[in-house]
């Protein structure tokens, strides 16, 4: 599949440079995009393809009022620099009002401008979501992010390949999220560099279109360059009726080439990792990185449980981070906040497994609790469908779509020494703020550690079906 | 953007792995419209102690290191966000290369986008630079990309591999926009292509 759409966009191949790459559709947000703006006007040149070129505001947007005012007097600037870039350069932004608005790789995929096929960058390593519909879609700097608008295409050494394959079924309570911890602890956090990911088997298959997103999503976190799935039904359903997915006939010939794009059974990869589902759990990260994780039945782990001696004073500097000593059962930990949100999980589908699970229940009196949908259009629908009440009767905060708490360049961060249960993509010291412990986790699991005010096993909980 | 062609400077230790972009640049120093002005929050979370006192002991704190120019850094340096804003903080701090045994992909190509170096040499290479730039006051290196090696004044010598167009887009700073749109006919005939064989998608 990736050898498929990497030789369909190939412009040029002068002897001696990397491969010329086409980009089919290239997202912009705020905080990458001004010094490549700021580039073009210097040079004098202009946005090669508005049309292919999708700007919206997510990653410093306050998440409580709206509209209201963003009293951070940079971060509106930047916002203010964006709408200056996007009107003079013509270019569509999704602004803080739309109801279109959202974290850039939630809105991408909802408004069907990810397709099957196609490549995407965006100046944001978790440009790699939306691999889930067969796209290859990868982060870039903002260097490349002016070279993009300047030419429409990117130079780029082609990348290895990487077949990741959960073999076996997914047992009951086991979610995407858990899927991906899981791998990366296995592969490590370089263990993807310089390859394309492409996930397989059953238990890949059998997610819907938001788990496979979650997957994808945190390709980046095992140092690949990008995770793709291939295509199947379920994307193809998924798509039709979106506002820029192809219409009536045009619908059904682009499945028709689609259908193509999947991968050959004989399939060659530079490499191969297998994961076995039926060994897998519930995961709960304990260090400061998101390939140091654990099985929610398991403990943190002792010093001595690691061979090497680098990934021993790793965790020995994890732990101290962390507040943590080794040995204690996962299930011991109290937490102090939980973030449900994130570029990663806060799709329709996590808040309703996250509902499901808070339903007449309260959270813990220890625990302040937020859920911070992933667009505008999934909060709306999400509150017709009566979840933020579900979270409100709670006692969980129900805010505007934004990035949020993953990383904290709006108002919403931790105070030093304050734990979390969050459902975002990185557990680094101080992406939460500055001093801040996040527990990377499911939005299920995230959910039931905000009720139970530490971590618990929701396999345990009767959730009524 | 500034040629590298052959630097000799002081080095200092940072003997982590997986340092990431964001202990790089914390976020709060994200919001800025500029390319410059980032140095100053290098590190910041790891420099500095509450209100701004520099924290003595993080090794880049240390008088002996001021002035450094070379950095030599853990396995899998500037993992995670994809953020420029990490060598444009590294560059203003000083640091014009990067010595590791691995680094983050685009991180890795962010840096020469800024006239920055990033050597990969073996980890028991990168150890012995380590423990020499942790002993020894003054430790100085030489990174020469014309000839891709790394010296210093004890024996040490290690070659490195590099792409060969950044290594000429290194050498002789041109800009990456400026070669691609000598190639604009063919993005052309490209999209007049492309277009008609795929459609609207």
């Amino acid at each position: 599949m990736f050898q498929k759409i990497w030789d369909r966009h190939v412009v040029a191949e002068p002897e001696g440079q990397p491969p010329l790459l086409y980009i089919d559709l290239h997202l912009v947000h705020e905080v990458t995009s001004p010094q490549a703006f700021d580039g073009l006007r210097l040079a004098g040149r202009s946005v090669r393809r508005p049309e292919l070129t999708v700007a919206t505001v997510d990653h410093n947007v306050p998440t409580d009022l709206r509209p209201g005012p963003i009293t951070d007097a940079i971060a509106r600037n930047q916002i203010e620099a964006l709408r200056r870039n996007c009107e003079d350069f013509e270019v569509r932004l999704y602004d803080i009002e739309s109801p279109r608005q959202g974290i850039v790789h939630v809105i991408g995929p909802e408004l069907g401008y990810t397709q099957p096929g196609k490549t995407i960058v965006c100046g944001d390593s978790h440009t790699s979501t939306h691999g889930a519909f067969g796209a290859l879609a990868f982060g870039i700097g903002t260097s490349e992010v002016e070279h993009v608008l300047a030419t429409q295409t990117l130079r780029q050494q082609r990348p290895a390949t990487m077949e990741v394959r959960f073999e076996g079924e997914l047992p009951l309570g086991v979610s995407a999220k858990d899927m991906i911890l899981a791998a990366i602890g296995q592969m490590g956090v370089a263990g993807g560099v310089g390859h394309v990911l492409e996930y397989t088997g059953e238990s890949i298959r059998g997610l819907d279109m938001d788990g496979r997103m979650t997957v994808c999503n945190m390709s980046i976190e095992a140092g690949a360059r990008a995770g793709m799935i291939a295509p199947d039904e379920t994307t193809f359903e998924w798509l039709e009726g979106r506002p820029f997915s192809p219409k009536g006939g045009e619908f059904q010939e682009a499945v028709n080439v689609w259908r193509g794009l999947s991968t050959d059974c004989d399939a060659e990869f530079d490499a191969e990792v297998e994961i076995d589902c039926a060994a897998l759990e519930p995961y709960v990260s304990w260090g400061t990185n998101p390939g140091q994780s654990s099985k929610i039945t398991g403990s943190v782990p002792e010093l001595s449980d690691f061979e090497d001696a680098a990934d021993q004073e790793n965790a020995a500097r994890a732990l101290e981070y962390m507040g943590l000593v080794g040995g204690t059962p996962m299930q011991e930990i109290v937490i102090d906040r939980v973030f449900i949100g994130s570029c990663t999980n806060a799709r329709l589908e996590d808040l309703r497994s996250a509902a499901r699970v808070v339903r007449g229940r309260r959270a813990a009196p220890n625990v302040r609790a937020m859920v911070v949908p992933g667009s505008t259009a999934v909060k709306l629908q999400a509150e017709r469908e009566g979840l933020d009440e579900v979270f409100k009767d709670a006692g969980f905060e129900w805010r505007e779509a934004g990035c949020s708490m993953c990383l904290g360049m709006n108002p919403d961060i931790l105070a030093p020494g304050e734990r979390c249960a969050s459902t975002s993509n990185r557990n680094f010291e101080g992406r939460q703020g500055k001093g801040g412990r996040t527990h990377l986790l499911s939005p299920a699991m995230a959910a039931a550690a905000g009720v139970a005010g530490r971590f618990v096993d929701i396999r345990d909980w009767d959730l009524g079906d | 953007m500034e040629p590298f062609v052959k630097l000799t400077g002081l080095a200092a230790p940072l003997d982590r792995a997986n340092v990431d972009t964001d202990q790089i640049i914390p976020k709060q120093f994200l919001k800025r419209i500029e390319r410059t002005g980032f140095g100053e929050f290098a590190f910041f979370d790891w420099r500095y102690l509450e209100e701004g006192v520099p924290d003595p002991s993080f090794t880049l704190n240390d008088e002996r290191y001021r002035g450094a120019s070379i950095l030599i850094a853990g396995r899998n340096f500037g993992s995670g966000s994809s953020r420029e804003h990490a060598p444009w903080a590294l560059g203003e701090y000083g640091f014009r290369a990067i010595i590791a045994p691995s680094f983050g992909d685009i991180f890795r190509n962010n840096c020469m986008q800024n006239g920055m170096l990033p050597v990969e040499l073996s980890a028991v290479e990168v150890d012995r630079l380590m423990a020499r730039a942790l002993r020894e006051d003054g430790y100085r290196v030489t990174v020469d990309l014309e000839s891709q090696t790394v010296t210093d004044g004890w024996g040490f010598c290690a070659r490195f591999e590099i792409d060969p167009y950044r290594r000429d887009s290194l050498l002789q700073g041109l800009d990456d926009i400026g070669r691609t749109l000598e190639l604009e006919e063919a993005i052309d005939r490209f999209e007049a292509g492309f277009l008609a064989s795929t459609g609207s998608y």
